[in-house]
């Protein structure tokens, strides 16, 4: 048990734990501080001064986020010299950032914007200091705007503390420091360097005030929605039915399924599809996968690539484990395959061309989308991508209001899927998924009942875990957050089958997602992720019979080898 | 080896940070903590108008040495860096010659464009662990966790060399000056460390004539004091520069203050990154917007992260008070 304290903020008494900051001590109770630089999955950097609190006998502030509670402490959030100074701080970091409210995706996020409205700043006190900073983009995926960073430096923390990449660097001193991606070696290995970006867009999802953003293409899909020789189409990934609901107001973790295919039909798509049905495919693909690498004695582990920036890592970073890669291809490819093969044969109209939207929680996905050797005959299978936030400004944009909405069936065809599917958006949901049919493929005579292997479940970077199939134990681990990968990469040969997500708990936590996130944000879209699985009579993907004529339906057309699996490449950049 | 400890704490021997903490306390609590130490010598030396550790390391390079022998013998130290303003690089060679033999010591050179901030205790770990260059939190400090997040003794090469004084019982409670300025004997003087301005001026014999006033402590973060007020102690690094009351430029003065932290600023925090930017900016308005100008002072003083930052408002505030209370309000 930790020492218990007592200390007063304004004017209430309350208890804390040593150790405890300020902050954290008045978010337990409910005494709102205003904050920019700090996230709780980063550590505390202290650099905008907005949190700033008056503490009794001191002079000068303290910023709440870096000081720990003392006993007897006097504590004031809101007194004449708090306001004065982070009203100044607030109006200082305004200069610095450019705002572009209108066309911004991150305005309904933007806890700049928020706390300039909740006292009063004026926005264009001094006039903007950064309007000709360069936007670098990384790959066809995310960008940096310098125009609007207010220096916070979030994202130099998750892309080195959680993605392990350190692409991105602080150059230059003092005012005219400048937020960089690494494109000099210097030197220096590739790795150590951090040269390239794997898209992953945690700096995205981190950066307070959208200046890390996703590459926006929200417009693209506008056009392809008004163009009348284009039928648009829709799918959606399993991570975001549970979240893009924030966007509107409702709690994290609450279900919008439905509610999501009447938005997008709402919008101008003629058919939406759930990426839930490609799961299934990936998962029967990668099961068999998995059995025959272990029957046949062929390199194990075997390690996912649902994660297109897990990929990327692996072709960059270590491109001599490419053969451990399974060959699958990813849930929103092998969808899009089937929408673009089977579903365009039965639903061709003449002088009207199919295109494809995804909507993902990732910022990795479009450039999954653009790899050239996805293509099919030629063509795109996926024609844009949007994130969970890019759907979400779409609909704010046209005035759709997502929790109003009559929920809405998808298609008729590619829809039947079972609960393993569901669980693919959170760290674990791969592995479960691909155990469930692996168990069935490799003694299909065992009567088991447990179909939950719940030992992979949950938010920890690094799970582990053995489970006996006939006379095999089965040795896996599931990872997330691509550091942590890094880390178990040397420890790989224990095991048969390695699941890895590049982002904290797996896409529910995906660059993609809705701002702010944290853990609790995400345990809740977690749980609501296994409540779809729970509450489904089908649960193995090998009983889906739609997703099993599928495949048959491949093979009979000679397409299973071109929609189902992939290869990858060594990259130097 | 208490021995040493105990003459520091007899010569009251205190940090010249300006927090006067005593040498011995910081000593003791490097060794209080588990784990490797490391000895830092600093002779980073950034602010303008201080002179003293170059002038220590060419005339008492020996001394600050084997004060960092002793610290050695106490703290039983894994590495012990010099650490030294790139324009000492003249003094290498003598510097070399008298470490030879300690393979511990190593000369780390302040990176050249790396400013003032790099002599601040936190910034210079980010130098020698090769990081991007900016002031640290603190807690934890350098004693418990400091270079490579180890207990590390930080020490200023003044006190250094004083802490061989202690030890050879030479210690006369003397400090170093530097002055500059309008005056005709500049240089670095040791004398009593509790003299006044006055005093030092006059047995340096650098009284002006003409009316004048000084600025006590570093041109740029020194306090600033007119005539009446020179039998203050000289308080800080030591240094006094003296302004030629009729012929200094106000505006011009307050410019030289507000750049010198404008180019030294490391970046990270707002008040300063973007305070010492904007009253740059204003101070080269057309219109000069005083009350904004104050404000963005005082947020300094208030909320910036470390004392460089904090530190801005002391020369200008004081200059406004001592020498030109008139300004302010035109
Ligand atoms: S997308 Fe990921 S890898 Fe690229 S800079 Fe951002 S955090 Fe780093
Ligand atoms: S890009 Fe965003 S997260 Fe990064 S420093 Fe700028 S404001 Fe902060
Ligand atoms: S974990 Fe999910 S959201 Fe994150 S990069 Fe991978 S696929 Fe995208
Ligand atoms: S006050 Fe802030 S910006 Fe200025 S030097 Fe210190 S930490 Fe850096
Ligand atoms: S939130 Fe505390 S200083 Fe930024």
């Amino acid at each position: 048990m930790k020492k218990k304290i007592t200390l007063k903020i304004n004017n209430k008494k309350v208890i804390a734990v040593a150790g405890q900051t300020i902050l954290e001590v008045a978010k337990e109770n409910n005494i709102f501080i205003p904050t920019l630089c700090h996230h709780p999955d980063l550590p505390v950097k202290g650099n905008c001064r907005i949190c700033l609190v008056e503490i009794k006998g001191q002079k000068r502030l303290f910023t709440s986020c870096s000081t720990v509670v003392k006993q007897g402490m006097e504590v004031k959030t809101n007194s004449k010299k708090v306001k004065f100074s982070r009203n100044l701080n607030l109006e200082l970091i305004f200069s610095e950032h450019v705002e572009k409210c209108p066309t911004c995706i991150n305005n309904i996020d933007c806890q700049l914007l928020a706390l300039a409205k909740r006292y009063k700043i004026k926005i264009t006190e001094f006039p903007d200091r950064k309007n000709q900073r360069k936007t670098y983009k990384l790959g066809p995926a995310v960008e940096i705007d310098g125009s609007q960073c207010i220096d916070c430096q979030s994202c130099l923390q998750a892309c080195e503390l959680l993605s392990g990449i350190s692409h991105l660097k602080l150059s230059g001193r003092g005012y005219r420091q400048e937020i960089k991606p690494v494109n000099k070696l210097k030197g220096k290995s590739a790795k150590e360097a951090g040269f390239a970006c794997v898209y992953c867009g945690q700096c995205a999802l981190h950066c307070p005030v959208g200046s890390a953003q996703e590459q926006s293409n929200f417009l693209e899909v506008e056009k392809i929605l008004n163009n009348p020789k284009i039928k648009a189409v829709a799918q959606i990934a399993p991570a975001v039915r549970v979240s893009i609901g924030e966007e509107f107001g409702l709690k994290p973790g609450e279900v919008v399924t439905e509610k999501l295919f009447s938005a997008l039909k709402l919008l101008g798509f003629e058919a939406v599809f759930d990426v839930n049905f490609g799961a299934d495919i990936t998962t029967l693909v990668e099961a068999q996968e998995l059995v025959d690498r272990i029957k046949n004695k062929k390199p194990l582990p075997m390690m996912t690539s649902c994660c297109p920036a897990w990929v990327r890592y692996i072709e960059v970073y270590r491109p001599e484990l490419i053969p451990l890669l399974t060959s699958s291809r990813s849930p929103q490819l092998h969808n899009a395959g089937l929408i673009k093969s089977y579903w365009q044969k039965l639903n061709q109209e003449t002088g009207r061309q199919i295109k494809t939207v995804s909507i993902m929680p990732c910022t990795a996905k479009k450039y999954e989308a653009k790899r050239p050797e996805l293509k099919v005959k030629g063509q795109n299978l996926i024609d844009e991508v949007l994130t969970t936030r890019e759907l979400a400004y779409l609909l704010h944009k046209k005035g759709i209001d997502l929790k109003k909405l009559k929920p809405e069936k998808p298609d008729n065809l590619l829809s039947r899927h079972s609960g393993a599917a569901a669980i693919y958006g959170g760290s674990g949901g791969v592995m479960e998924s691909a155990l469930r049919t692996a168990k069935y493929y490799l003694s299909p005579k065992s009567k088991f009942k447990a179909l939950e292997f719940k030992t992979v479940r949950g938010l920890q970077g690094i799970k582990e875990a053995n489970f006996k199939i006939g006379a095999k134990t089965l040795k896996v681990a599931v990872v997330s957050g691509l550091k942590n990968a890094q880390k178990l990469l040397d420890q790989r040969k224990k095991y048969h089958y390695i699941e890895v997500m590049a982002c904290p708990g797996g896409c529910i936590g995906g660059g993609g997602q809705p701002i702010p996130t944290n853990s609790e944000i995400r345990e809740k879209r977690r749980q609501a992720l296994y409540k779809i699985d729970a509450t489904k009579k089908l649960r193995q993907a090998h009983k889906n019979n739609e997703a099993l004529n599928m495949l048959k339906w491949l093979e009979d057309n000679n397409l299973s080898h071109k929609i189902l699996h992939t290869k990858y490449f060594k990259r130097t950049k | 080896m208490e021995d040493i400890i105990s003459k520091i704490k007899e010569a009251e021997l205190v940090g010249r940070g300006g927090a006067g903490f005593p040498v011995y306390k910081k000593w003791e609590l490097v060794k209080s903590f588990s784990g490797d130490k490391y000895i830092i010598a600093n002779g980073a030396e950034g602010e303008p108008g201080v002179r003293k550790d170059e002038y220590i390391l060419k005339n008492h390079s020996q001394e600050v040495i084997s004060a960092l022998e002793l610290a050695d013998k106490y703290l039983q130290a894994k590495e012990i860096f010099l650490y030294l303003n790139h324009k000492f690089k003249y003094l290498e060679r003598k510097l070399k010659k008298q470490i030879r033999g300690n393979k511990k010591i190593k000369i780390i050179y302040k990176p050249k464009n790396a400013g003032y901030i790099a002599g601040e205790e936190s910034a210079l770990l980010s130098i020698l662990e090769n990081r991007h260059l900016e002031a640290g939190l603190r807690p934890p400090f350098p004693v418990e966790s400091g270079y490579n997040s180890s207990p590390t003794l930080v020490n200023n090469v003044e006190t250094l060399y004083n802490v061989s004084l202690v030890a050879k019982d030479q210690y006369q409670n003397d400090r170093f000056y530097t002055i500059s300025g309008a005056c005709f004997n500049p240089g670095v003087y040791k004398l009593k460390e509790d003299f006044s301005i006055k005093q030092v001026l006059e047995l340096t014999k650098n009284l002006p004539a003409f009316d004048f006033f000084v600025q006590v402590g570093g041109d740029a973060s020194g306090e600033v004091l007119n005539q009446k007020q020179i039998n203050h102690e000289v308080s800080g690094c030591g240094a006094v520069t003296i302004y030629n009351l009729k012929k200094h430029e106000p505006i011009e003065l307050l410019k030289f203050w507000v750049s010198f932290y404008v180019d030294n600023s490391c970046g990270k925090c707002t008040p300063c990154r973007e305070g010492t930017y904007r009253l740059q900016q204003m101070l080269s308005a057309k219109k000069m917007n005083w009350d904004h100008f104050l404000e963005i002072l005082d947020n300094l003083s208030y909320s910036s992260f470390c004392a460089l930052g904090s530190s801005l408002p002391i020369p200008i505030k004081s200059y406004l008070k001592n020498i030109n209370p008139d300004l302010s309000l035109t």
